[in-house]
């Protein structure tokens, strides 16, 4: 499934790198702590989380995640954004809390 | 090959920097994708015990036909019990730093998870080297 796809299914509001939308999702990695993500998250996932600060881009490029979507409505920083247009990764949002997000998209990918 | 980069303790907005350009460095000279998934993994962490924990830093890189081998030296308050700083879940993080999502306590076990070889030496109130190898 392309990063698009679950844009449309889960309607999510896409706050930057339309370019990175094209992406085929390889699984999902839900959790607010970087060292866990850094560690544990694989290359082609999508990252459900409610950290909304820069560092998620610099992990985000570093692990090659496919997308980030912002759980319960929170919206990304300025340079949180600049950084995910510069690396063409898109950060998306929904208002759903993190449980309910994951357990769909985990639904949608399997 | 031989890189350095200088690191700042404190200015999160810059964390990674130095692991990204190593990175890209890396792909260029067509290092193998897994071993590449590690060095980026256990230097992030290196990298980022520098912001959080330390004054200031120097980053070395050594890339040969063999591997890369990376040295973290960094000024700061170096690390008193480096047995319990090794444990997952043991962190000194300040609360705004925890807050972010950094101090989970997992950044020294996951270089040591990722390394080759991995020392840590270090001196209270002077500071702290890290030594990690990756092999190609
Ligand atoms: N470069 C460093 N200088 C001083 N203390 C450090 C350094 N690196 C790690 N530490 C100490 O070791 C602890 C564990 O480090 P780590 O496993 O990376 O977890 P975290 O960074 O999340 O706290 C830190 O909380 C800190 O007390
Ligand atoms: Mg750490």
């Amino acid at each position: 499934m392309l990063v698009k796809e679950v844009v449309e299914k889960l309607n999510l509001k896409v706050f930057s790198s339309k370019e990175g939308l094209d992406r085929e999702v390889k699984g999902g990695y839900t959790s607010d702590l970087l060292s866990d993500v850094m560690g544990y998250s694989k290359e082609g996932q999508i990252w459900i989380t409610l950290q909304t600060h820069k560092n998620i881009m610099a992990i985000a490029t570093l692990k090659d995640l496919a997308a980030v979507i912002l759980v319960k409505g929170f919206e990304p920083e300025a340079d949180t954004l600049e950084t995910a247009n510069s690396e063409g990764i898109p950060v998306l949002g929904s208002d759903l809390e993190a449980f309910e997000l994951s357990g769909i998209l985990f639904n949608m990918l399997k | 090959m031989h890189l350095e980069y200088n690191v700042e303790g404190g200015d999160f907005t810059r964390a990674g920097y130095a692991s990204s350009q190593i990175k890209k460095t890396l792909k260029q000279l067509n290092v193998d994708a897994t071993v590449i998934k590690r060095v980026v993994v256990a230097l992030y962490e290196a990298e980022v015990n520098i912001v959080a924990h330390a004054y200031r830093g120097v980053i070395y890189a050594d890339i040969n036909g063999a591997g890369i081998q990376l040295r973290l030296a960094d000024e700061g308050p170096g690390i008193a019990d480096v047995d319990m700083a090794m444990k997952r879940g043991f962190s000194t993080a300040s609360r705004e730093v925890r807050e972010m999502g950094f101090g989970a306590g997992m950044g020294l076990p996951n270089i040591s998870e990722n390394a080759d070889n991995f020392s840590i030496d270090t001196i209270v109130g002077k500071g702290t080297t890290l030594n990690i190898e990756i092999k190609f």
